[in-house]
């Protein structure tokens, strides 16, 4: 027996390489793992399509070819090469049907086809830039450098069939001919680019039994290993599982076969090819004597080979394929295994090796300072330079609040100083809001980095801060905010702290809050530090200036400066639009013509409640995209799950997300409950809607108007414009929401009581989720059924996030009714504290916070606009008519005021 | 090496900034726009800018002037629609050769003036090639994805019809500008490639795509890099974006394929983004001080303006340009061998 052949990895000359494109790049360079070309989306690979395409369900061949991507296909090959198809036409049908679905067309496309007309079809239909499958010399080299002309112009990649005008190459020598002579002409007599050139060099069955037939494999081998030395820059293809095709049916040698193959063609220089996954065994774990009897055959090592594979083979029963994961990394040195834990966030070993630690430290303190900070230093360099994401910092802090909780009892027990923190910060959200989400990530981010947070939760009052403050001695202070209400909050603290002489720095932050708000508002109202850190990652260096004794001076000064030049510039701006009166605006309202409008009376008048829904209903109904950029990732789900940057954690995240979805709906920890109504409405007095309730005075809804100038013909909305007016004589119909999710605070809890602070945020991000969803999926309730306008819509989840719907759910707070004293309103017409237990706080924010609350309107004329700024002529008009004080008005209306 | 190749190896070149913007000024009027010659024409023709280089070309030249004034290098002809797909809106596709090779004629007789006067500083004319306003990729009808309103071959035909006139017309290079859709900028690239070859001459081209949303994705979807792979087939002069947004916004998209491209670099951007009123605010000074970002990077050969920009915001781009060395490039060989 001889040793297998341990040739090392060819190489290769090569100065350019190859890129592809669909709607994102394919670029190989000298570190390219294999390409997995998909073939499913091939009539000549797959029974299943060749039916569907026969069948002409083209909805189902997408799906494969979906699925092909999704399971790690990096090009698909689309073939239609066959006698009962219409090649042409299924070609552009399909390339086109692909162009409008992301999620596959995100790859390259390898058009496939034996016919050029197909070939030429297929290139005219794809934006990016795609391989042809493929051309030879076979009819000869004028034919070959025309469509090799072509398809440079067309501005794609080839493959290069081994085959000529005599035959298809089925030896070594043929093989390098061949590939000799089609790369001469392509580079020299065509131009095209060496680097765009894929050879398939032709992988024929071994092991048929036939002589000539034995070396069927090494050649393949060998040949590739001369082309990728000779010939410069081009890449080598095949399909793999010709190799084994006498073998049909026994596919645990067919695994391990291909994947003694593929060793050793990857390292001769095969760089690409059609391989199934499913159909391959990992190369370490095939059994010694079945490896053996392979590379006999593969490597042409035995006059016996392949009766003795036969023979052998008889004993090979199907796969198995179980791999651990990978713990190699247990067998570092202590230092190491700690970093690794800290940054994997990976918990299972970390009280082992503190333990460790512990025993080979001077005192416990020394782990902390040492081995841990040594740990989250790599972390917060590696989040600095963005190669960590924030959910990754979250989880290493898990795992160091373990490691530290660990250590605790011994350091009490030493009777050592605790270890000094750099700063103490002082986090809240302000009075009336209790949105949560960012300032925990930020508290985290922050305790990493070895903060010590003082956290004095929601709803906070100014008094509360301002004493904490000073009896806690904080460094800092930093206020959350989520509704706009609380961006007045935060100026009265800044006014307050003014007042009583502090020199804190102040950190504003929360997803209403602005640098224009911070600068013109807060900024001005305190004479030491204001910063707006709009996201967790900047917090760290941000704090860290202010908190520098060196630098905090300067720094300082350059935020008041940049502040003030910031403030400078946008009021400057904002002069520059000019409004109208809102008596003129309301001339100038949307113009529904209620002659031809269709009204359409709900299937069921009055107030409805839902406590009974399964999370499980709402899930599909989940927008993920605002769930990642909670976490600061930033980008579109699903793309984001393939996104280059963030890609793979958003899709661990997600993966999570799923988990504890799946967890939380096992055991019910989450409920959701709704209450609707739908009722008969009319505008009256031009903003304002009147609603009727069975048996009780009409209740009013005051709608807010835009009075923006704008161009002729251009109407100045409001939402009662929607709504029928009563002279009209018409009856017209509105509706009102509140949805909740109750537990996640409860939930949340529990896991900060047992220091996961990862887990917690995560369920708060989640409830957030499904709130959305319940709104979501009761509009759609609402509209196909409880109303009933819109009964036949048939609307993806994609088209109810772009509100492709007919009719629309506008919420109080939101730009189309800023007001949220209108929430008052929906509170007492629909019972909502009572029938479902949903809360206003003194701001109007909603509690629990993971909740939305708003109205329905169904004309199909209906959609969302912003209000804009409002000028005082409309706040006089809207206390009038809501019976309030000016002063109160102005308060509520504070943040859409156009002269401030 | 042609003479713009030259001239973009030792300095940065100042493209020129918005027609339509200046055109708006005039205020023509629905007869100002028919003139004469189309006094009885069926169809209403205010709003087709390419057709007052007929009707009134003393106009379009006073704009060229006034941007070759303040120190641009090229401008862009009067043609951004000048292809039967798009003018079939105005049933002019009958006028298309003469649209073309009229707006090249006048652009040219203006940049030989202002080179006859400063031969140091020879100036080009560029032939605008729009999108046209369908696209080869995507449907406009949701309900049939699989449907296209026109095809490959249409849009080739009718690019090529349009780089015939433009080159004739005497134009140096062409700027295929505006890319929102990448199969329709490679249909005008194949045109491009075929006039080429048919005519055994070589046109500079330039490649400008517009990226429409925050994703930093183009209206067909790809990413910025996966764009430049699409359309490096070609032996281009430059590649770059214009339009959509401003040129802070525009910085990132630039970045993603400065270091990925041996071609050279253009950005021509909008005045920043439209406000309410849907009109272009940023002064020329600040949109100089993000240019000069541009700069300070080294990002850019090719610099100029888009929506909203006027002479004065070239004149400032000109004058931080001048202040700056171009960015390393490759000028790609001829590879068209047969």
């Amino acid at each position: 027996m001889s040793e297998p052949n341990n040739q090392k990895r060819v190489t290769v000359h090569q100065s350019k390489y190859m890129k592809l494109s669909g709607l994102e790049p394919l670029v190989l360079n000298e570190n390219s793992n294999f390409i997995n070309v998909g073939e499913r989306t091939n009539v000549a690979g797959s029974r299943k399509f060749l039916r569907l395409i026969k069948e002409e369900k083209f909805d189902e061949a997408l799906d494969i070819a979906r699925h092909q991507v999704d399971g790690g296909a990096q090009i698909i090959d689309i073939n239609f090469d066959d006698g009962l198809i219409d090649g042409k036409e299924s070609m552009i049908r399909f390339l086109n049907l692909i162009a409008a679905e992301p999620d596959i067309c995100r790859v390259p496309i390898m058009i496939d086809s034996s016919k050029w007309e197909i070939i030429e079809a297929g290139l005219k239909v794809v934006q990016g830039k795609c391989v042809v499958n493929s051309i030879s010399l076979k009819e000869g080299e004028e034919k070959f450098i025309y469509e090799a002309k072509q398809i440079k112009r067309y501005g794609a990649a080839v493959i290069v069939m081994a085959f000529d005008e005599v035959g298809q190459a089925d030896n070594y020598d043929r093989r390098i001919e061949i590939a000799q002579r089609s790369y001469d002409v392509l580079v020299n007599k065509v131009g095209f680019p060496s680097e765009d050139i894929i050879f398939d060099l032709n992988i024929f069955p071994v092991a048929t039994g036939m002589d000539e037939h034995r070396r069927n494999a090494i050649d393949f081998i060998e040949a590739t290993r001369w082309v990728r030395q000779n010939l410069e820059n081009v890449s080598v293809s095949g399909g793999v599982s010709n190799v084994s095709f006498s073998f049909r049916g026994n596919n645990g040698v067919r695994e391990a076969m291909h994947s003694v193959f593929l060793y050793y063609a990857i390292q001769a220089g095969m760089n690409m090819g059609i391989v199934n996954p499913a159909l391959l065994e990992v190369y370490d774990d095939i059994p010694k004597d079945l490896l053996e009897h392979i590379e006999d055959v593969i490597l042409d090592r035995r006059d016996d080979a392949t009766e003795r594979l036969l023979d052998f083979a008889e004993t090979v029963k199907g796969s198995k394929k179980e791999a651990g994961a990978d713990l190699s990394w247990r067998e570092n040195p202590l230092q190491e295994r700690i970093t690794h834990a800290l940054v994997k966030g990976i918990d299972a070993f970390i009280i082992e090796d503190i333990e460790q630690a512990r025993q080979e430290a001077v005192t416990p303190i020394d782990v902390i300072e040492g081995h841990l900070m040594i740990g989250m230093n790599v972390v917060g360099d590696l989040f600095g330079a963005g190669k960590m994401f924030l959910p990754q910092v979250v989880k290493s802090a898990r795992v160091m609040k373990k490691a530290v909780g660990y250590l605790n009892p011994f350091i009490e027990a030493a009777k050592t100083e605790k270890q000094e923190p750099v700063g103490k910060i002082l986090m809240a959200t302000v009075k009336g809001d209790v949105h949560d989400i960012g300032k925990n990530i930020v508290s985290v981010v922050l305790a990493c980095n070895n903060y010590e947070i003082v956290d004095l939760g929601v709803m906070v009052p100014p008094e509360k801060i301002i004493e904490m403050a000073i009896s806690e001695r904080v460094d800092a202070i930093g206020l959350s905010g989520l509704i706009t209400p609380s961006l007045d909050e935060m100026v009265y603290l800044a006014k307050e702290m003014q007042r009583q002489n502090f020199e804190l720095p102040l950190l504003i932050g929360g997803a209403t809050t602005s640098k224009a708000h911070t600068a013109v508002k807060i900024d001005t109202q305190y004479n030491n530090a204001v910063v707006h850190v709009n996201d967790a990652s900047r917090a760290v260096t941000v704090v860290g200036d202010l908190l520098n004794k060196k630098t905090s001076h300067a720094y300082v000064a350059k935020m008041k400066a940049d502040y003030d030049e910031f403030r400078t510039k946008f009021l400057k701006r904002g002069k520059e639009k000019s409004y109208i009166s809102i008596a003129e605006a309301r001339k100038r309202k949307y113009k529904i013509d209620w002659e031809t409008s269709e009204i359409v009376k709900p299937k069921e008048l009055g107030v409805q409640i839902l406590k009974q829904l399964s999370l499980k209903e709402l899930e599909p109904f989940i927008d993920w995209s605002p769930f990642f950029r909670s976490w600061d990732l930033h980008g579109k789900f699903p793309d984001i799950l393939t996104d280059e940057v963030v890609g793979e954690q958003a899709t661990i995240m997600y993966k999570e997300a799923q988990e504890l979805i799946k967890d939380i709906i096992a055991k019910q920890s989450l409920k959701p409950k709704a209450v609707f109504g739908l009722f008969e409405a009319n505008s009256i007095n031009e903003d304002d809607i009147s609603v009727t309730k069975k048996g009780q005075e009409p209740f009013i809804f005051r709608t807010l108007r835009q009075q923006l100038k704008k161009r002729e013909g251009i109407p100045n909305h409001a939402l009662s414009d929607f709504i029928a007016p009563k002279e009209t004589g018409k009856t017209d119909y509105i509706g009102a929401f509140c949805v909740g999710i109750f537990g996640a605070q409860e939930l949340a809890e529990s896991y900060k009581a047992k220091e996961d602070d990862y887990n917690a945020i995560m369920v708060q991000a989640i409830a957030d989720r499904f709130a959305e969803a319940f709104a979501e999926y009761l509009h759609k309730q609402v509209r196909i059924k409880h109303w009933g306008y819109a009964a036949d819509e048939d609307l993806t989840n994609t088209d109810l996030i772009k509100e492709s719907y007919k009719g629309i759910r506008p919420a109080p707070g939101y730009p189309a009714c800023p007001d949220h004293l209108e929430k008052e309103t929906i509170w007492e017409l629909l019972e909502v504290e009572k029938l479902i237990g949903v809360k206003l706080t003194e701001s109007l924010a909603m509690w629990p916070a993971a909740a939305v609350s708003g109205y329905y309107f169904g004309n199909p004329e209906a959609k969302y606009f912003g209000l804009g700024k409002i000028t005082d002529d409309q706040v006089t008009d809207y206390a009038t008519r809501k019976g309030i004080t000016k002063e109160k008005a102005r308060k509520w209306l504070h943040p859409t005021l156009a002269e401030e | 090496m042609s003479n713009i190749q030259q001239a973009l190896k030792e300095r940065i070149l100042v493209l020129d900034g918005a027609m339509g913007t200046m055109l708006q000024a005039y205020k023509f009027t629905e007869e100002d726009f028919r003139g004469e010659r189309f006094k009885d024409y069926p169809t209403p023709l205010q709003g087709n800018n390419d057709l007052l280089s007929i009707t009134q070309p003393e106009a379009i030249k006073t704009i060229h002037g006034k941007y070759f004034e303040v120190g641009a290098d090229i401008v862009e002809t009067n043609t951004f629609s000048g292809t039967t797909i798009a003018m079939a809106d105005y049933q002019m596709e009958d006028l298309v050769y003469e649209l073309n090779f009229q707006s090249a004629k006048i652009a040219k007789e203006v940049a030989d003036e202002f080179t006859a006067k400063e031969p140091h500083k020879p100036r080009f004319v560029a032939g605008s090639i729009g999108p046209t306003n369908r696209t080869a990729s995507m449907s406009p009808d949701v309900n049939d994805p699989g449907y296209r309103a026109v095809t490959f071959d249409e849009l080739r035909i009718a690019y090529k019809q349009q780089i015939e006139a433009l080159v004739d017309g005497g134009v140096d290079l062409l700027l295929v500008e505006t890319v929102f859709d990448t199969l329709n900028a490679k249909a005008a690239l194949f045109a491009i490639e075929e006039v080429k070859d048919e005519r055994g001459i070589d046109i500079p081209t330039m490649l400008s795509g517009t990226i429409t949303d925050a994703s930093g994705r183009t209206l067909s979807g790809q990413t910025a890099e996966a764009f430049l792979i699409s359309v490096s087939h070609i032996p281009l002069l430059s590649v770059g974006f214009n339009c959509a947004l401003g040129a802070n916004l525009l910085q990132p998209h630039l970045e993603a394929i400065a270091n990925k491209t041996d071609f050279a670099i253009s950005a021509h951007p909008n005045a920043g983004l439209p406000n309410a009123f849907g009109e272009y605010d940023e002064t020329p000074e600040e949109m100089g001080e993000q240019i000069e970002e541009y700069l300070k990077k080294n990002l850019i050969n090719i610099i100029g303006g888009c929506c909203g920009t006027s002479p004065e915001h070239i004149g400032v781009i000109a004058n931080i340009a001048a202040k700056y060395k171009p960015r390393e490039f490759v000028i790609p060989a001829e590879a068209g061998i047969l």
